[in-house]
């Protein structure tokens, strides 16, 4: 497993050091940003995995720094990299940001949690809110000494013993992000929905808990016929929480949850999708000038709004001098990022919205040929789900008898939403009209 | 003199600055331990992580030794653990001062707080010094046997440290034993961590037999998989890779028991099942439970690749091995793989490789469109690699190949350089592949003849033009512009492919090409520096003047069809990687025995006696295509049944 985990600032220096094994020398680490820049592409991102001299370098990037695990052992790669974005999660749950200031700052507790973390290399407690029962910033003294918090010890590691609340409630959100890649042409090339219900559990005591949902695969197999649609997921991954066994062999989903937040599943369906937003461009670009005109079309059902849509479209980086118009919303061009942005607070199922746009152009241009990113589109789509997706109950049973009540939330967002550009026009009249 | 008196001046200034430097140095370290010896409680502390914070960013403090000890006895937690670090630190360089430090850990090891007492153990275990062993022979078989399962769990994996130290002692001592009887405790984390120590001791001494995995152990294990956390789960199925299942029916229950980890949220635990599954299929003769299977472990496959960039990358590393066992497995999921605009570098040549592997003949048409975009991307490097890919989908597929030529000649439009090269090469591989189909293709590709500069696209074209010559109306211009520009040729490929070329125009049409022969002939032979060159221009003009019908059956003689590059992992290997799905060999895709050292060897320096170790990963694949693309060029331009250059001389032997 891991001989050592280094937390490096950008240019490689170690911040912080845990040798777990001792059997790399930590001069090793010297070698991991030259390794990695040998590698790396004109964005600075280099492979996560990287060997060299017997010693194996797996790494993410956070901001400002890297975690680097090493291991001079032919570990498992795929734990090693999980565990990295394990320790990154729980540091932002600890200190709101990761980046190197907090990494300085906070170099005492990290240490403590990188002891608690792992053992000899191999990971052991990563959940951060147990972690935080025991781990805390505050010093501590004898007579408050923490102990291993019960559920470090209990059948339930997530959850501890003696939780109560006042008013006993539970939270779901359904989130479906859509993820979609479009061809200029409008032609669909790939679209998933991706899925996550996401709870807030403030609960007393030890509850079981059972969701119910109108899960296709459930229906077929105790042979019963459902009210409305049926949605077949295509993958469900459960948080730990979840008895998989139990949902394997009769799809209950049955769990004891973690108090507080936490993201009980996540799944996938892999549908052919017409975008919910979608945006037909013609791009008409003449010596010293670039020309767009962008309709965008919202295809979704008319009783349900998009909130706060903005579209996102790419420009040369060397155009100027813009100039919009369009039929609803406000439009800014954002220099920074070689783009302009339209902004649609509220954009109704059915409805169309028009937008030309006009840049300048310097005369004398790079021969070579431009980036060509994608249009992008965020939006959030409330009380609706793509899937169609229903939360049919969630029971709750304590041994206490408590009556607790659960609220439903849906919401529809963008995922990774790219819709590619057509290639400039550039010979012949000008077909746009002029703004 | 001046300079003299300068350099000694510099050596004085240099001397005081490494003077003051170590004063200040020792200042610091000086005025810690005064700070260290405190009578104020909270300035030893700060005192102590000060000691910490230079120690982190690689100051010697190993002098404070004694100093920090001091305050090792000490109620308040934070303090504790600051010494327990520094100790792990120095405790190598310093082990005859490291038995001052025993008392106090003997104390924690039965402190009242269990937390304490696990950290006096694990830390114990950490020292790697011989001395401590003895010292902690009591206080481990104590927490072995400890009421607070978390004191266990520790105690549990301080046992693979010390069996890293000393075997011996560890077996003499019965804490192997007390390990292996941990796998039936009550708490999960005391089982998982059982298993991960007992699989980190047979790792080490593989001769001691420390465990064998037995049917009844692997019942209980898959029991208590539900309840363990993750890590403890893949600990788990890690070791159900060592294990052989007795007979087909056990194996066929372990993977029905396994199937409910592919719906967890960690990879690591989906890709280690997944890993398990492959390796028992072998034992399970059941088509349907087979087919079961494979259905399973598609999606949770596919979702990987909504993770981390990452974690996307090893997840197609991987899933590039497991297609080699199962190449129609996630042909229905093309589109996943599609590239993103901001997918990473990385993760894009590897979707592009997985794209190529699963395209099966139904789903070619969609494919090229995508690589049709690729292609048009500002990154040179992605660009080539699609355009690749194009080239090998055409030569796999026949019915993809009129659709690859359309795109690859809308491709031509765009005119830029680095594209127009890359196409022309992949064309001409195209028409070699498929003689007699795709001839309306060549008068555009000529078009583009000013184009061609690169030696791989060059030679490719004037290959064309001597290979399909009548279908080329101004080939006769075309091939003088290249023997006018003869000598200002900078490398000898393209040469060499417009003497076979022009010969070939001339033995196709004797009497267009009489001219043009002798005088690319005549350049060759009398202006041209390159042996090679030279010695291919005479034999082709001996040849000629000696026996016409032989030079023709020499020249026009059948060429044997493309072929593949095989990027296929040989049965061996991929045997290997598939039981180690999901580990450093496998992402790298090349046999552990090529980057691993072995456990005497000292890690981190270069190995002496051979390069091995410095390999770098990928080598493999990635730069392999371009090396090929420039072997064919110069192959094809050879226009001879031999591919490479270096065949050539022989043939002046047997004349």
């Amino acid at each position: 497993m891991a001989s050592a985990i280094f937390i490096l600032d950008l240019k490689g220096k170690p911040l912080i050091a845990r040798d777990y094994r001792g059997d790399i020398p930590l001069s090793a680490i010297d070698r991991f940003m030259p390794l990695l820049q040998e590698r790396e592409d004109e964005e600075g991102t280099g492979l996560p995995v990287l060997t060299e001299n017997g010693v194996t370098y797996l790494h993410l990037r956070e901001k400002d720094i890297y975690l680097v695990a090493l291991t001079r052992k032919n570990t498992n790669a795929m734990t090693l990299l999980q565990f990295l974005h394990h320790l990154s999660k729980v540091f932002t749950e600890y200190f709101k940001t990761l980046e190197e200031e907090s990494i300085r700052d906070n170099f005492v507790i990290i240490y403590e949690l990188l002891d608690e973390m792992m053992d000899y290399g191999i990971p052991q407690i990563t959940e951060p809110k147990i972690l935080q029962e025991y781990i805390t910033q505050e010093s501590h003294i004898l007579e408050i000494t923490p102990r291993p918090p019960m559920a470090v010890t209990n059948a339930v590691s997530w959850r501890s013993e003696g939780i109560t609340y006042r008013k006993n409630e539970v939270f779901l959100d359904v989130v479906e992000s859509i993820n979609m890649l479009v061809n200029p042409n409008g032609n669909v090339m790939s679209s998933d929905i991706q899925g996550a219900i996401k709870m807030k559990v403030y609960l007393s005591g030890m509850p079981e808990l059972r969701l119910g949902l109108n899960d296709k695969v459930m229906f077929e197999s105790t042979g019963r016929t459902a009210k409305g649609k049926a949605v077949e997921m295509e993958d469900i991954r459960f948080h730990q929480c979840v008895r998989l066994s139990k949902f394997e062999s009769d799809r209950t989903i049955s769990f004891i949850p973690p108090d507080g937040e936490f993201e009980l599943m996540t799944y996938r369906l892999n549908t052919q999708l017409k975008p919910l937003i979608w945006c037909e461009s013609v791009i008409e670009s003449h010596r010293g000038r670039i020309e767009y005109m962008v309709k965008a079309k919202a295809q979704f059902k008319h009783r349900s709004t998009a909130n706060n849509v903005e579209i996102i479209v790419p420009v040369p980086g060397d155009a100027d001098s813009p100039k919009f118009k369009s039929t609803i919303g406000s439009v800014k061009y954002s220099p920074e990022r070689s783009a302009f942005v339209w902004k649609i607070k509220q954009f109704q199922g059915g409805k169309e919205a028009l937008l030309r746009a006009h840049f300048g152009l310097p005369s004398i241009r790079d021969e070579d040929p431009e980036r060509r990113p994608p249009i992008s589109v965020k939006f959030d789509i409330p009380y609706f789900t793509t899937s169609g997706i229903q939360v049919r109950y969630l029971k709750i049973v304590e041994k206490s008898g408590y009556q607790a009540l659960p609220w439903v939330r849906y919401i529809t967002k963008n995922g990774d939403y790219q819709l590619r550009m057509p290639d400039a026009l550039t010979s012949g009249e000008s077909r746009l009209p002029p703004i | 003199m001046m300079n003299a008196a300068i350099q000694t001046n510099i050596a004085r200034l240099q001397v005081m600055k490494a003077k003051v430097l170590a004063a200040l140095r020792k200042g610091e370290n000086y005025e810690l331990k005064t700070e260290l010896n405190s009578e104020y409680k909270e300035r030893r502390k700060e005192a102590v992580r000060r000691v910490i914070a230079n120690m982190t960013v690689g100051k010697d403090v190993s002098g404070l030794f004694t100093d920090v000890l001091k305050n090792m006895h000490t109620d308040d937690l934070e303090i504790k653990k600051l010494i327990y670090l520094y100790l792990i630190n120095y405790a190598k360089t310093q082990p005859d001062l490291v038995i001052l430090a025993i008392n106090t850990f003997v104390k924690d090891a039965e402190d009242s707080n269990p937390l304490i007492r696990a950290l006096a153990i694990r830390t114990m275990g950490c020292l790697h010094v011989q001395e401590v062993l003895d010292y902690l022979c009591d206080p481990l078989r104590k927490c072995l046997k400890d009421a607070n399962p978390y004191v266990r769990k520790t105690a549990v994996m301080c046992v693979a440290k010390v069996f890293n130290l000393n075997a011996e002692s560890a077996e003499e001592n019965g804490f192997v034993e007390g390990v292996r009887a941990a796998l039936s405790d009550s708490n999960t984390m005391v089982v998982s961590n059982a298993v991960s120590a007992l699989a980190e001791m047979n790792d080490m001494a593989p001769q001691r037999k420390v465990w064998k995995l037995e049917p009844q152990s692997v019942s209980k294990l898959l029991t208590a998989i539900n309840e363990c956390v993750e890590w403890g789960q893949i600990a788990i199925l890690e070791a159900l890779s060592d294990y052989t299942p007795k007979d087909e029916k056990e194996a066929e229950n372990i993977c029905e028991r396994l199937l409910p980890r592919l719906q967890h949220a960690n990879g690591s635990v989906v890709l280690t099942t997944v890993r398990l599954l492959l390796m028992y299929e072998k034992f399970v003769r059941r088509a349907d439970l087979l087919a079961q299977f494979a259905k399973k472990m598609v999606p949770p496959l596919v979702t990987l690749l909504s993770s981390e960039p990452e974690i996307q990358y090893v997840a197609l590393r991987n899933i590039n091995i497991i297609l080699q066992r199962h190449p129609r497995l996630l042909s229905k999921e093309i589109r996943v793989f599609f590239c993103r605009y901001n997918d990473p570098i990385y993760v894009k040549y590897e979707k592009l490789d997985v794209l190529v592997r699963i395209c099966s003949e139904r789903n070619t048409e969609p494919l090229l469109n995508e690589l049709k975009e690729y292609a048009k991307e500002v990154d040179a490097d992605f660009v080539h690699r699609a355009i690749q890919a194009i080239s090998r989908l055409a030569i796999c597929y026949e019915s993809a190949a009129t659709k690859a030529i359309a795109v690859l000649t809308e491709l031509l439009e765009t005119k830029v350089d680095h594209v127009v090269q890359d196409v022309i090469a992949a064309a001409a591989e195209i028409l070699r592949r498929y003689p007699g189909k795709f001839e309306s293709a060549i008068p555009t590709l000529c078009e583009y003849m000013d184009y061609a500069i690169e030696p791989h696209a060059k030679s490719s074209l004037v290959w064309v033009l001597g290979e399909y010559s009548e279908h080329i109306n101004n080939v006769h211009n075309l091939l003088s512009t290249c023997i006018d520009s003869f000598i200002e040729e900078e490398d000898a490929g393209v040469q060499l492919a417009i003497i076979n070329s022009a010969v070939k125009f001339f033995i196709k049409q004797p009497q267009r090409g009489q001219v043009l022969v002798l005088n690319a002939l005549k350049t060759a032979t009398e202006k041209c520096a390159n042996p090679d060159v030279r010695d291919r221009a005479y034999i082709y003009w001996r040849l000629m003047s000696a026996d016409p019908n032989a030079a023709r059956a020499v020249v026009l003689a059948e060429k044997p069809p493309v072929e593949l590059e095989n990027v296929d992992l040989s049965p061996a290997l991929l045997q290997e990687l598939v039981s180690e799905l999901g580990c450093v060999s496998s992402v790298l895709q090349k046999s552990e025995k090529l980057f691993v050292y072995k456990r005497t060897e000292k890690a981190g320096v270069p190995r002496d006696s051979d390069a091995l170790g410095s390999a770098q990963p990928g080598d493999l694949d990635g730069d392999a295509l371009g090396a090929s693309a420039t072997d064919n060029g110069s192959g094809m331009a050879g226009g001879m049944n031999t591919t490479t250059n270096e065949g050539e001389p022989e043939l002046l032997i047997s004349f």
